[in-house]
């Protein structure tokens, strides 16, 4: 939620896509579902528009969901952009622990290998057991006998590899660090991050099963610097299925990118050929990530009479609809709201059009110390440009009354490459290969 | 670690897993199926149906005709656990299975689950014989070796410590601390495999049991940073220290020691390192854990410079790694020393979490990797 930023609201994604759900399928349900996204756009808008379709029947997509089928690894787009948004989070951050390229790529290697046997739902290496007793298996095992899940694994670039790899020149001008915005308390040791690692799946097990194998295998060339865990999506977009709803107990993600609109993600959320140059052309088929940990003053929130609720979000509790509409899809009106209602603000009508692929996910941490529940949302954006994607909205969101209620404590920027193509292929090859 | 314990729980956990495997793929290697070996136990009996039988997978068909409730364990000639099954109720049956490799083996039966049981010697044969590498066992003789040396000069420098306890002389005592473990931490996973002098000499505040007496070490450590006195009893425990360390430099050359063990202890000191020293745990009152830290390193890489020959052979892209990893660690270690030779290190509440956080990250480096030394010895 939260909102995020602002995500405009547009949001999310999702679905069905094309990603290929292979395994029954097909889209699953969640994908439906699913919204992404990180703002609490709520539904807010609308984004341009669009809104995400779904396909297929619910019948097709229950089944896919169930059957926690595998999403294909491969392709021109990293999966867990546009792919269908599943229920759970872990995503990593790590700082680089070494300054020698070709260690970097070898552990690149050995971690696309590792994610492509996971997400298939298969163990890594010899796997968990049946190995040399006197040895600590390959597969740490959690994950044995669970389904596939669809879990997906998408790697990002942070500012701080290039420099330390001695690539300064190919990190590209659209990665840029983000301001300061007014409201921002960040946390040094919830930020930043060299490379990032987002496991998406219907299962937390599996989720952090992948994240925790493949820190084991970075260990000595990568280690840990923060990660979070997440669940319920709050991002999505189908008009057959229920829109989730954020910690703040409001319908998010009304209006996401939904991953069927290939207008849309080529014009707000892939990297084409015109963004670049030589020493970015590696990005091509990629996306940038703006990452935010949002935390939200559950509290207060929940004194706020109903009132004052609708009026910060913009839309009503219930139905999810703008204010003055009957239906949460109805295109908002957005006079009708609040100057600083934040459906309003972060609509792309209120910031020339900039739209966000919305990916969020609401986090609980248990409590703070205080007795507050330590929540919120953990906001992700996939944008084409930071430039022209987030920064104009979250500068928009200055005014936004739902500030009163949120707080930023984490932020962190990737360059998310393309997909791994095939089996010889690995995450990062155009980036640190120069024949690639 | 605990190398005694540790071969223990390997052998025990080795056949429980190779059992595992083995049921489903491979069933009827060799003993099992209608090579079954029954047991039959009674009050004062222990029958076994073969006392020979092919070396590999084996299963024991066991049924308890006595009165009272049996157990039946499957030993090694040091009484060491190949397997077990507890709690045989009578009248009953129950399976065990277990894989072993040529030799001699125990079968006891226990009526009333007590005492050493009733014993039936048996003998596993041919199948795969372990080959012994004769660089292995020279590997483990310098460990040996090393082990004993360590305990052998740690006892003056625990004595040093004791004196000033007894002498009541709070900052003799205080420096003289630290450098009495030294030695122990080198080796504490042969150290640790003496389960009953462990929690005398090493234990810390929060590993008491119940009825258990705080004594040793880290019980005086608490006298002379945090109490910042000398009682009557402390000279007491200082004493019992001394007769406990004795104890362990007399028992530690018979410790049970393997190439396996030590590359696993090796390992296990890492982990010694990255639950109790970089959190600041072991040394809470005087701080000093950096100093155990470095010890740990240094018995690690002990028994790691001992097995690099053969490792090298077997796995030579693991060894460059290792050798990467031990000098990152210590020269990142370095910098809280400013003498290389000195164990003068910086007091560990002086270092701060970034600090840590870097220590901790090395230490991951070197211990991931570490842990694939035993797979390469065995190779």
């Amino acid at each position: 939620m939260t909102e995020t930023p602002g995500t405009p609201e547009t949001t999310e994604t999702t679905q069905t896509t094309e990603p290929t759900a292979s395994a029954a399928g097909s889209t699953s349900r969640r994908a439906l579902i699913g919204w992404g996204g990180a703002g609490l756009a709520l539904g807010a808008v609308a984004a341009g528009g669009a809104v995400a379709i779904t396909r297929g029947s619910d019948d097709v997509q229950t089944v896919a969901a169930e059957a926690g089928g595998a999403i294909d690894f491969h392709g021109g787009n990293q999966a867990g952009i546009a792919t269908p948004v599943q229920d759970r989070l872990h995503f990593a951050a790590f700082d680089l622990a070494t300054d020698d390229r070709a260690e970097f790529v070898q552990m690149l290697k050995d971690w696309t290998a590792a994610a492509r046997r996971m997400t298939a739902g298969q163990t890594v290496g010899e796997g968990a057991y049946g190995g040399l007793a006197e040895a600590p298996p390959d597969d740490t095992g959690e994950a044995l006998g669970l389904k596939p899940s669809r879990l997906t694994l998408t790697i990002g670039f942070g500012p701080g590899l290039f420099e330390k790899l001695g690539m300064a020149d190919r990190r590209p001008d659209a990665l840029v660090d983000l301001p300061q915005f007014p409201g921002d308390n960040l946390d040094k040791n919830r930020s930043g991050g060299d490379v990032c690692v987002q496991a998406c799946s219907d299962d937390p097990q599996v989720a952090v099963h992948a994240v925790r194998n493949l820190a084991r295998i970075g260990f000595g060339k990568v280690s840990v610097r923060w990660s979070q865990l997440g669940f319920g999506k709050t991002s999505s977009t189908t008009p057959e299925a229920q829109t989730p709803r954020n910690l703040l107990g409001f319908k998010d993600g009304t209006r996401n990118i939904a991953g069927t609109e290939t207008d849309r993600l080529k014009k707000f959320v892939w990297v084409d050929g015109a963004d670049t140059d030589d020493n970015s052309a590696w990005m091509e088929g990629g996306s940038y990530l703006v990452a935010r940990r949002i935390r939200m003053h559950i509290e207060p929130w929940d004194r706020t009479s109903l009132q004052e609720q609708e009026d910060i979000i913009g839309r009503d509790k219930g139905e999810g609809a703008p204010v003055g509409k009957a239906k949460e899809r109805d295109e908002p009106f957005l006079k009708a709201m609040l100057p600083d209602a934040h459906v309003r603000l972060a609509h792309p009508d209120s910031n020339h059009g900039a739209t966000l692929l919305r990916r969020g996910y609401s986090f609980t941490d248990g409590t703070d110390g205080l007795g507050r529940l330590e929540a919120g949302l953990f906001f992700l954006a996939y944008m084409r440009d930071i430039r022209k994607g987030f920064i104009p909205v979250q500068r928009n969101l200055a005014t936004d009354a739902l500030n009163e209620y949120i707080q930023h404590v984490g932020s962190a920027v990737f360059a998310v490459p393309p997909g791994v193509r095939d089996k010889d292929d690995w995450w990062g090859r155009a980036l640190f290969s120069k024949e690639a | 670690m605990r190398a005694v314990r540790l071969s223990v729980v390997t052998a025990a956990a080795t056949a429980a897993a190779l059992a595992a495997v083995t049921g489903c793929t491979e069933k009827g290697s060799s003993g099992s199926g209608d090579g079954a070996i029954s047991v039959t136990a009674t009050d004062d009996k222990c029958e076994v149906s073969k006392k020979e039988f092919p070396a590999g997978h084996i299963e024991l068909d066991i049924e308890n005709k006595g009165s009272k409730v049996t157990e039946v364990y499957v030993l090694f000639p040091d009484d060491r656990i190949v397997t077990e099954r507890e709690n045989i109720g009578p009248g009953t049956k129950q399976k065990v299975t277990a894989e072993v490799k040529a030799g001699d083996y125990t079968i006891a039966c226990k009526p009333g689950m007590k005492g050493d049981g009733i014993r039936q010697a048996v003998k596993a044969t041919g199948g795969k014989v372990a080959k012994r590498d004769p660089r292995l066992d020279a590997a483990v003789a310098a460990y040996r070796k090393y082990a004993q040396e360590q305990a052998d000069t740690t006892l003056p420098l625990a004595k040093t410590f004791a004196e000033a306890v007894k002498a009541g002389d709070l900052e003799a005592a205080k420096k003289a601390y630290a450098p009495s473990r030294i030695g122990w931490e080198r080796t504490e996973p042969v150290a640790e495999s003496f389960g009953d002098i462990d929690p005398k000499v090493d234990v810390r505040a929060d590993g008491l049991e119940a009825g258990q007496k705080f004594t040793g070490w880290h019980r005086l450590e608490k006298s002379l940073w945090e109490d910042k006195k000398i009682t009557a009893e402390d000279k007491t425990l200082a004493d019992e220290l001394i007769t406990d360390l004795t104890d362990w430099q007399k028992r530690v050359g018979k410790a049970e020691i393997t190439p396996t063990s030590m590359a696993n202890g090796a390992k296990e000191l890492l982990d010694e390192v990255a639950t109790g020293k970089v959190t600041g745990e072991e040394e809470r009152y005087s701080h000093t854990d950096l100093v155990d830290f470095k010890a740990n390193v240094e018995g690690a890489e002990e028994s790691y410079e001992l097995l690099k020959p053969v490792a090298k052979e077997n796995d030579a892209a693991l060894v460059t790694e290792l050798d990467k990893q031990f000098a990152a660690l210590n020269t990142l270690l370095d910098k809280y020393r400013t003498d290389k030779n000195s164990y003068d290190f910086t007091s560990y509440d002086k270092v701060g979490e970034a600090d840590r956080k870097q220590l901790s990250d090395a230490v991951n480096a070197l211990a991931e990797p570490l842990s694939k030394l035993a797979a390469a010895v065995v190779k």
